[in-house]
């Protein structure tokens, strides 16, 4: 013990080093420098957030907040010159597409999710599929409208199905592995407590499994229908646009990102104003699904 | 007195084996899951077959000139897309540099003790929010915002450096500067993301032996915290340059569709997703099967990045937590 003796005298004899923090020392400045940098960095980076939402709400809101708001809503887009109009045609279609793409992709997402997750998570056939809709996810957008392009609209022409099912493509890889990260949250002695309980594996899901993620699968889900509902490129030569409300599925169809991109395009300041009421509705439909996941509580397992 | 035995083996009991019905049902569901993992496979499959398949008349027709190729004429036949693989790179390389340096600054001042845990999830917020915003609506902001914005400064930039490559030519209207700024934007919610999770992965007690032998904030974060970090922060540009590589809609409003090939930042350019975007609707069946092998060699590209980010993310997660 006498090695550690902290009073030895000889300690006063040797010279004690400055441990004091010195704030004009080099380092120290370097250190606030950065400090500074990294800060002007993330202030810099919230700049166009803002000033989109900003815009948004003062060149949207005009039209969408104004007198006129029913006609914007519910009245078809204008032509060339033609003053007033609306949206209508581009809301239902969007909402539809999103529909007919929520249909086709979540239940065979969460079943698929299953298997990763819970049914042969080791398999080669999860480990290839896991993959596959990983790689999925980093495949241009534009992948899904070519495809479907391809095996669809070259037979039977621009559709509402057309459009409904390239979303699908899109929302089936965020659906899976949002999915299976909430199913393999669901701890293991649950699971083992309902084996010795002497449950098939059908009942350990439907009863342990599905129950305990659900919140996680269903933010997962509202975060996929979000990001389909945003989605204009798969859509360009599958649904096309449509002026008209849509009366058949098999026709083209309007949708609110279509109608923005047509409209950014033309001379006229009636359809620009057009385009900016539509990007308020489309972003705040999409905020309202990214708020709504958001809200759902994850219980603590 | 009770029987004890009165009660073995009665219908009254709440326990028992599973049923046959629930076998079946048992079948049945496991079933139903295995055929649709299987469809993930399928259907990526699927697509390539159908995309090969379309492609293929123009792969035969053109060859590998189609991709050294620099004219674009749908009236004499001719189809090559260099320039638009070259503005694909060089637009998203200037996003990379541009959204990975600010993307991982935002993953620093998120994760290295700067703000308050509150604050900290506030903004991590509205940095998500940024990812939720359509593609459609940052091109609306980038038409009326953006290029009226940048202007003035490439006019100076121009007229000031000309001879340099970059400032060579002015801005007349959509060009590369506000395409690979909007794209610098979209793929900083992605950088940032896995950056934060690089960063999360290095156990605590990491920095505070670094604290502890008496480093400043920075010395900390530059000589410890980075080099750990760098392989999830390696996947973290590999994936983000793989999100700008595909990104379509934003692109085809702003980069001008102008088939060359410049350095300038103010010339406009063209991208292989926005040359999908602005010349399918309206193609012919020749224009088609040359769109189909231009869109071959974009699923090409970003099928090499993606899996190469996906390899290195996969990497950096086995370093930190052993293999799984």
């Amino acid at each position: 013990m006498s090695d550690f003796d902290l009073t030895r005298s000889s300690e006063a004899a040797r010279p004690m080093p400055q441990l004091a923090r010195q704030g004009f020392e080099a380092r120290a400045l370097k250190s606030g420098l950065l400090t500074g940098l990294t800060w002007l960095a993330a202030l810099l980076a919230a700049v166009p957030l803002i000033s989109v939402m900003y815009l948004l709400l003062v060149k949207g809101g005009s039209r969408l907040f104004g007198a006129d708001f029913a006609e914007v809503l519910t009245g078809l887009p204008p032509a060339g010159f033609e003053l007033g109009g609306g949206i209508g045609p581009a809301i239902v279609g969007t909402l539809v597409m999103v529909g007919i793409a929520s249909v086709l992709s979540i239940p065979i997402g969460i079943l698929a999710a299953i298997y990763l997750g819970v049914l042969e998570p080791r398999s080669r056939l999860a480990n290839t599929s896991r993959f596959l809709a990983k790689v999925l996810t980093g495949f241009p957008s534009i992948m899904a409208g070519v495809f479907v392009y391809a095996v669809l609209v070259i037979h039977w022409g621009y559709s509402a199905w057309a459009g409904g099912i390239a979303l699908a493509v899109l929302m089936l890889r965020t659906v899976v592995l949002a999915a299976e990260e909430a199913i393999a949250q669901v701890p293991q002695r649950m699971k083992d407590a309902a084996y010795g309980m002497g449950c098939t594996r059908t009942q350990v899901i439907w009863k342990v499994v599905l129950p305990t993620g659900l919140p996680g699968i269903l933010t997962g889900v509202l975060l996929a229908v979000a990001g389909a509902a945003g989605e204009s490129a798969p859509l360009l030569f599958t649904a096309l646009f449509s002026n008209y409300f849509i009366s058949e599925l098999s026709e083209p169809t309007a949708s609110l990102s279509i109608l923005i991109y047509n409209f950014s395009g033309m001379p006229f300041p009636n359809q620009i104003e057009l385009a900016w009421t539509a990007s308020l509705v489309l972003v705040l439909i999409v905020l309202m699904f990214n708020i709504l996941a958001r809200l759902i509580v994850q219980p603590k397992v | 007195m009770a029987n004890l035995f009165a009660s073995a083996g009665s219908a009254s009991s709440v326990s028992g084996p599973p049923s046959g019905g629930d076998y079946a049902a048992d079948s049945i569901f496991r079933g139903l899951a295995w055929l649709s993992a299987f469809l993930i496979i399928a259907l990526t499959g699927y697509i390539l077959w159908e995309i090969l398949r379309e492609a293929f008349p123009a792969m035969q027709a053109y060859g590998l000139g189609f991709i050294t190729g620099t004219t674009w004429n749908v009236n004499t036949g001719q189809f090559g897309v260099l320039p638009e693989i070259w503005g694909t790179l060089y637009s998203s390389l200037l996003a990379l540099f541009l959204g990975g340096i600010f993307g991982i600054a935002i993953a620093i001042f998120l994760t290295q003790d700067f703000l308050d845990h509150r604050v900290a999830t506030v903004f991590r917020t509205i940095i998500e929010m940024l990812a939720a915003i359509p593609s459609v609506v940052f091109g609306l902001w980038g038409i009326f915002v953006l290029i009226p914005l940048l202007k003035p400064g490439a006019e100076w930039l121009h007229s000031q450096f000309g001879w340099f490559p970059l400032f060579s030519t002015d801005l007349a209207g959509p060009g590369m500067a506000p395409a690979a700024l909007v794209l610098a934007i979209m793929i900083l919610p992605t950088v940032a993301a896995i950056s934060v999770d690089a960063f999360r992965r290095i156990p605590y007690k990491v920095k505070e032996a670094a604290y502890g032998m008496g480093t400043t904030r920075w010395e900390a974060i530059l000589k410890v915290m980075l080099p750990t970090a760098s392989s999830g922060l390696l996947a973290a540009l590999v994936l983000g340059f793989g999100r700008a590589l595909g990104e379509t809609m934003a692109l085809a409003m702003l980069i001008g569709n102008a088939n060359q090939i410049s350095l300038s930042l103010f010339s406009p350019a063209n991208t292989l997703a926005s040359l999908l975007a602005s010349t399918f609707p309206e193609a012919g069946q020749l224009e088609v099967q040359a769109l189909m092998y231009a869109a071959l060699v974009l699923l090409v590209i970003t099928f090499i990045v993606n899996v190469l980010g996906l390899a290195v993310q996969q990497y950096t997660i086995r370093k930190f937590e052993g293999k799984k």
